[in-house]
């Protein structure tokens, strides 16, 4: 039967194969309702805000004047140095404790035990953004909390002692960790999972104990993964916007306004009226992203899932 | 012994990472049950009565003449109009990028994925600067336009084509004489459903959580939606701001039920998606 159909189907089917390339001008209209919008709000934001940055209020160029004004306003280093030890707090707790955690909960526990706890810690990703903030401020008022034992063993009686200039790059941390860590370990355990059982097999043949397999075997193969993560909360954590506006407005202006870029580009545009000088700092900010993105996408090797 | 030890400290580890991530939110859940006095003076964990819930309600309902409802409602319109525009352009566009050949197509792939990397926030400020150029500022379209932009959906949808719908069933549906939208909607989008489902999650969680573009474009508390809203109530809770929150009976236990009220709908959600999600989440995850 098949002997028989194929030679009257097979120049069908080729023809058919060297048109399935050329699909007409289906392809630009499937894709243009997301050109639009990404040309909208992606593109030609990032434009303006280019353009906003190097003119001043008048329109004029004025070259690289715009950031060297933001660059010399007191508030410009302090906010970045701010972001700077929340970072190395987040990602310090991020990687250790995610790949820690996972492989953990891949190779030493049974089966249930380990999806429950993956769920758990899970959790309060549910409570994202604003929730996460004031969920934590009453974490670290010590009338209220759970913890008050541990911030008063800690010598810190008050909200306001808590709230201490120091302290709110940790708070951060936590804050981003809470929220964000239950979903990354999931995600590291799907890329564990992904080792071939025979390379784990062959590794504990020569002897290789719970430690040397995690770092020579297991930290080395997910280690795309790990940089993926890295990047993205590298990036996102330059963003900083929510928590410290929160935080600033419970704490009666003890925390500063702006304490991280996005505030402060945020003071810019809405205190000052100051649009160009806001545009500026957004750029400083926008292209911090962008090296990220790009670093993750020209070198990782993560997306090449394209040209078979 | 060595080996004992190490158990241990693995053990003890989990376990403060397990009390650090349930503790706060079980704290969530029993706050609403005590009055402003009893979550300061009575020990954290404990449970206070279900008639203090009713009366925390009360208060927060009254707050402004239930402007609660409206915050909750304007999130549901954003959100969900967002999501709808989400799906029709970033199904489309992932299915096309990966199954159809055109000129900038490529281009559009690479843009797409840096975009994708690059955090939403690095953009709320350009997007709330053209948007104030082209006077669309408080309007719903000035939120649901640019939450609509979701390059992530894009991406998980062309993964999904690009790597789970063999080609030579589309070849065949071709030799058939479908058209190229008949193909889409009758064969493509049918094995498609986990992928929209994905996308439709995340879009609308994201959505429902953004509070930076939101807090800069809208003007006024009845165009507000509820992270904005919540924003709001804790500049009126004295325990926080004692100047402004005098008489408005919004105190700690209001605002705790106020959280699990924002929360809700996202957890609802997670819970009865939770088998999917991991599942779609995995099949992302370890996409080489």
């Amino acid at each position: 039967m098949t002997a028989l159909d194929t030679p009257v189907v097979a120049p069908a089917r080729r023809a058919a194969v060297r048109r399935a390339g050329k699909t007409g001008i289906s392809g630009p209209l499937f894709v243009s309702g997301y050109v639009v919008l990404l040309v909208a709000f992606g593109v030609l934001p990032t434009l303006y805000a280019v353009y906003l940055a190097f003119t001043n209020v008048r329109g004029q160029f004025t070259g690289l004047n715009q950031f060297l004004r933001v660059f010399q306003d007191f508030r410009f280093w302090p906010a970045f140095g701010d972001i700077l030890v929340y970072l190395v707090f987040w990602l310090l707790l991020i990687v250790v404790l995610t790949v820690g955690v996972a492989i953990v909960l891949r190779s030493r526990m049974p089966a249930p035990l380990s999806a429950a706890l993956r769920f758990l810690y899970y959790i309060p990703g549910a409570l994202a953004g604003v929730a996460s903030v004031l969920v934590w401020l009453f974490m670290l008022d010590p009338s209220v909390s759970p913890a008050n034992w541990l911030l008063t063993s800690l010598g810190l009686d008050t909200f306001a002692e808590v709230l201490a200039p120091g302290h709110l790059s940790l708070i951060f941390a936590l804050i981003a960790f809470w929220t964000g860590a239950g979903g990354w370990i999931v995600v590291m355990y799907g890329a564990l999972n992904n080792i071939p059982q025979e390379v784990l097999e062959a590794a504990r043949m020569d002897g290789a104990g719970p430690w040397r397999l995690a770092l020579h075997v297991q930290i080395p193969m997910i280690r795309k993964w790990i940089v993926y993560m890295v990047i993205l909360a590298f990036a996102a954590g330059t963003q900083l916007f929510v928590e410290p506006q929160l935080l600033q407005t419970a704490s009666l202006g003890r925390v500063s306004p702006t304490w991280s870029p996005n505030q402060l580009a945020y003071v810019y545009a809405f205190q000052h009226g100051d649009f160009n000088g806001a545009a500026a700092i957004s750029l400083v900010l926008l292209v911090i992203g962008l090296a990220g993105a790009g670093l993750l996408v020209t070198r990782s090797g993560l997306f090449k899932v394209d040209e078979q | 012994m060595k080996r004992i030890i190490g158990t241990t400290v693995v053990a003890l580890v989990l376990l403060v990472l397990l009390a650090f991530f349930v503790l706060p939110a079980l704290w969530l859940l029993l706050a609403p049950t005590k009055t402003a006095a009893e979550l300061t003076g009575q020990s954290p964990l404990s449970f206070g009565s279900f008639a203090n819930i009713g009366l925390a309600w009360q208060h927060l309902t009254g707050f402004e003449n239930g402007v609660l409802f409206v915050w909750l409602r304007n999130s549901a319109v954003y959100a969900v109009g967002a999501l709808i525009v989400t799906l029709v352009t970033s199904i489309p566009a992932g299915y096309a990028l990966a199954l159809t050949r055109f000129r900038g197509r490529k281009l559009l792939l690479t843009v797409t994925l840096i975009v994708m990397i690059m955090p939403s926030a690095a953009l709320v400020l350009p997007v709330f600067l053209e948007l104030n150029l082209v006077h669309l500022i408080g309007t719903a379209w000035s939120i649901i336009l640019p939450f609509s932009f979701y390059p992530f959906g894009v991406y998980l949808v062309y993964i999904y084509f690009a790597t789970s719908l063999p080609r030579e069933l589309l070849s065949a549906a071709r030799l058939d004489g479908a058209s190229e939208w008949q193909i889409f909607t009758r064969i493509a989008l049918p094995l498609a459903t986990p992928v929209v489902g994905l996308v439709a999650f995340f879009s609308f969680v994201g959505n429902w959580n953004n509070f930076f573009l939101p807090y800069l474009v809208l003007p006024g508390s009845d165009e507000f939606p509820i992270q904005v809203g919540l924003n709001q109530l804790l500049s009126s809770t004295p325990s926080f701001n004692p100047v402004a929150g005098a008489g408005l009976n919004i105190t700690s236990p209001e605002l705790a039920l106020a959280i699990i009220v924002a929360v809700l709908p996202v957890l609802v959600l997670f819970l009865f998606s939770q088998r999917t999600l991991v599942s779609g989440m995995l099949a992302g995850a370890t996409k080489e």
